[in-house]
C-alpha cells in the first residue's frame, strides 16, 4: 500500500511561521531579560527555556517509549499508524539537546545576586551550595559532572533508539515476505530501551532537570509522576497527528477502533496522573514536615494557587467528564479538543513544578512564555513533517499488518 | 413470564452459525437468542444486539459511592464525632480521598454485577430453560419464538435449510424463575 504524506504548503508556512515568532521572541528576551538589570528578568529567561525544552523533550520521548512497550508486548494496535510515534521519537534528541544547552547554560552561564550579596545559580541552586548542609550533602548526586554524564547519556541514547526503531521499520519493508528477523530485533532491542528509559525518564532526568531547581525539597515519586504527565500528553500529541493525517485522506488503515485506543489512553492515563499528583500531595499534607510543605506552600496557598488549580481541574476534571463515554473517544472533535487541553494543561503542569524555585511570586504568563512555547511547537510540527514525508506512512510488509486492519478497540 | 412456543434449531459450526443469523434476521422470524458454549467474536453485532448500557448504570453507582462516602464521613467528622487528628481541620477532605475513592469503585463494581446478573438473568437459586443439553459443550443453539401465527413446520424447515444439525419445537418459560434443578416444572409436561 502507497500511503505517502506530502507536505501542505500550509503546514510548512504554519511551522516556520512559528519557528519565526519563537526566534522573534528569544531574540527579545536576549535583548530585554537577559539584559535586564532584573535578576528576576535574567531568571525568568533560563526558567522559561528550560521549561519549555524539558517539557517538549519529555513528551517527545514518550514515543520511543510507546513503540518500545508495544514491540515488547507485540501488540499489533499501534502497527497501523506506528509512522507516526516513529517520526516523533526520531526527533526527540532534537528537543533533547536544545534541553542540554540550556541546562548546560544554567550551570555555567547563569548566575544572580543573592540574599547577602554573593553571587548563586537561583534555578539550580546546588551550583552554588555555599555553605547549606543540606546542598553539600547532597553533592555526591547533584553536582555539574553528575548532571551532564546523565543528560549527555540520555540525549544520545534517546537519539539512538528513536532513530534506530524507525530504521529497522523501514528497513522491514525491503525484507523479504513475512520475514521476522527484524521484528525481533526491535524487540530485543525495546527490552534494552525501557531500561534505558527507566533509568532516564523515570528516575534521573526529572530528578536534575526538574525536581533539583527546588535543591532542599525532595519526593521519591517525583520522576514517576513526571513520567505520567509526559506519558499522557506524549500519547495526545500522537492522537493530534493522527487526526491531521487523517484529515488530510493519509494513514488508511486507521479506524474509529485506533481513535478509540489513543483516547482510552488519554483518559486513563490522565487518572494514573492525578492517582501520583494525590500520592504526593496527600503525603505530604497529612506528615506536615516543613521541609516538605514548602513544596506546596508555595504552589497551593502561595502565588502560584490559580495554576494549581486549573492544573488540578485542566487534567483531572476535564478528561474524566469529557472522555470518560465511549462515544466521545471516538469523535475527532472531542479527542483532538481533548488532546490540546490536555497537553496545555502539562503544560501547565510542568510550568508550576518549576517556575515557583527560581521566581517565587514573579511568575508571568506573557510574550516570552507563549512565545516561546510557539517556537518550540513551531520546531514540533516542521521536523516531524519532514520525517513522515520520508517514508510511506504504512509499514509495508509488517508482520502485524493484518491484525491492525482488523484490530477492534 | 410467560410460556412461549420455540423453534429449536443446534448448529456444529461457526461458519454455518454466521450466515444462518443473518438469514434468520432477513427472514423476519422472532430471533429470541441464541446460546454458545464459549464467547463468539462478533455475535451481538450478526445479532443486531445494541451497545449495553451497563457503563452508564455503573457511573450512577459510582456517584452513589462518592456521595455516600463524602457525606458519611464529612457528618462523623463534622458533626457527630468531632476529634482532633494531629491537628487538622474537620473538614480534612484529601484524608478522605482514599476513603471515598474505595468506595466509589466498591459502590460501581458490586452495582455492576448485580445488574448485569438481572440484566442476563443468573443469581443463585433461579433457574432458566435449556433449550439444548449441549448449548454448554459443542452446539450453538438459536431458538426463535414463535405464536399463533407462525407455523411450526414451515420454521423448522426453514431451520433446516440454513445448516442446522438438529431442530425441534419446544414450549417453555422464556425468562427466569426460582426453583429447583432436580424438580420438573409443570410446562415441561407439555413438551411430553
Amino acid at each position: 500500500m502507497n500511503d505517502r504524506f506530502e507536505i501542505p504548503a500550509r503546514l510548512r508556512n504554519t511551522s516556520l511561521a512559528l519557528i519565526g515568532v519563537g526566534v522573534l521572541t528569544l531574540l527579545c528576551g536576549i535583548a530585554v531579560l537577559l539584559n535586564s538589570h532584573d535578576d528576576m528578568d535574567k531568571t525568568r529567561f533560563w526558567a522559561v527555556l528550560l521549561h519549555d525544552s524539558v517539557f517538549f523533550t519529555f513528551i517527545t520521548g514518550v514515543s520511543i517509549f510507546v513503540q518500545a512497550a508495544v514491540s515488547l508486548a507485540q501488540g499489533a494496535w499501534l502497527t497501523a499508524y506506528r509512522r507516526v510515534p516513529e517520526a516523533i521519537g526520531a526527533n526527540a534528541w532534537i528537543f533533547g539537546s536544545i534541553a542540554a544547552i540550556v541546562t548546560i547554560c544554567i550551570i555555567f552561564g547563569f548566575k544572580v545576586h543573592g540574599e547577602h550579596g554573593e553571587m548563586v545559580n537561583s534555578i539550580y541552586p546546588w551550583v552554588t551550595p555555599g555553605t547549606d548542609k543540606v546542598l553539600l550533602g547532597k553533592k555526591p548526586f547533584l553536582n555539574p559532572t553528575m548532571f551532564i554524564c546523565f543528560t549527555v547519556a540520555t540525549v544520545v541514547l534517546w537519539g539512538f533508539f528513536g532513530n534506530k526503531f524507525r530504521s529497522y521499520s523501514i528497513a522491514q519493508e525491503s525484507a523479504p515476505k513475512n520475514d521476522t528477523k527484524i521484528y525481533w530485533k526491535v524487540f530485543r532491542l525495546s527490552g534494552v530501551f525501557l531500561i534505558v528509559y527507566g533509568l532516564s525518564q523515570m528516575s534521573t532526568i526529572p530528578w536534575l532537570w526538574v525536581m533539583s531547581v527546588q535543591a532542599h525539597w525532595y519526593s521519591t515519586l517525583f520522576s514517576w509522576y513526571n513520567f505520567a504527565s509526559a506519558f499522557v500528553s506524549g500519547m495526545s500529541l500522537i492522537m493530534l497527528w493522527v487526526v491531521y493525517l487523517k484529515n488530510q485522506g493519509n494513514l488508511l488503515l486507521v479506524t474509529k477502533e485506533h481513535m478509540h485506543d489513543l483516547g482510552k489512553f488519554m483518559f486513563a492515563f490522565s487518572i494514573f496522573w492525578t492517582y501520583l499528583w494525590f500520592a504526593q500531595y496527600m503525603l505530604i499534607w497529612y506528615a506536615n514536615i516543613p521541609d516538605e510543605t514548602i513544596y506546596f506552600k508555595l504552589r497551593q496557598h502561595g502565588p502560584y494557587s490559580v495554576i494549581f488549580y486549573a492544573n488540578f481541574i485542566i487534567n483531572f476534571c476535564m478528561p474524566i467528564l469529557i472522555l470518560m463515554a465511549r462515544p466521545s473517544k471516538r469523535n475527532y472533535f472531542t479527542v483532538t479538543f481533548m488532546a490540546m487541553v490536555i497537553i496545555f494543561g502539562h503544560w501547565l503542569d510542568f510550568f508550576q513544578m518549576i517556575m515557583p524555585g527560581p521566581l517565587g511570586e514573579h511568575w508571568h504568563i506573557n510574550w516570552y512564555e507563549i512565545g516561546t512555547f510557539m517556537g518550540f511547537v513551531g520546531i514540533l510540527i516542521f521536523t516531524v513533517s519532514r520525517t513522515l514525508s520520508k517514508s510511506s506512512l504504512i509499514q509495508n510488509n509488517s508482520i502485524l499488518l493484518k491484525e491492525t486492519a482488523v484490530h477492534i478497540a | 413470564m410467560a410460556i412461549k412456543k420455540f423453534a429449536v434449531a443446534a448448529y456444529d459450526d461457526e461458519d454455518v452459525l454466521f450466515p444462518a443469523v443473518s438469514k434468520v434476521r432477513h427472514s423476519g422470524y422472532k430471533l429470541h437468542d441464541i446460546y454458545t458454549p464459549f464467547p463468539v467474536h462478533g455475535l451481538d453485532v450478526a445479532m443486531g444486539l445494541k451497545e449495553t448500557d451497563l457503563h452508564i448504570a455503573g457511573f450512577i453507582y459510582g456517584l452513589c459511592g462518592t456521595s455516600t462516602a463524602v457525606g458519611f464521613i464529612s457528618w462523623i467528622y463534622t458533626i457527630d464525632w468531632k476529634i482532633n487528628y494531629g491537628g487538622k481541620p474537620h473538614f480534612s477532605l484529601p484524608a478522605w480521598i482514599p476513603i471515598t475513592f474505595e468506595l466509589t469503585v466498591l459502590f460501581a463494581a458490586v452495582g455492576m454485577v448485580l445488574t448485569f446478573c438481572y440484566l442476563n438473568q443468573i443469581m443463585p437459586g433461579v433457574k432458566k430453560h435449556v433449550f439444548h443439553p449441549r448449548q454448554s459443550d459443542d452446539l450453538f443453539i438459536i431458538t426463535l419464538e414463535l405464536n399463533d401465527h407462525v407455523s411450526e413446520s414451515e420454521a423448522i424447515a426453514f431451520l433446516k435449510s440454513t445448516g442446522a444439525k438438529e431442530t425441534s419445537v419446544q414450549i417453555a418459560e422464556d425468562s427466569w424463575w426460582y426453583g429447583r434443578w432436580d424438580k420438573a416444572e409443570p410446562y415441561e409436561a407439555l413438551n411430553a
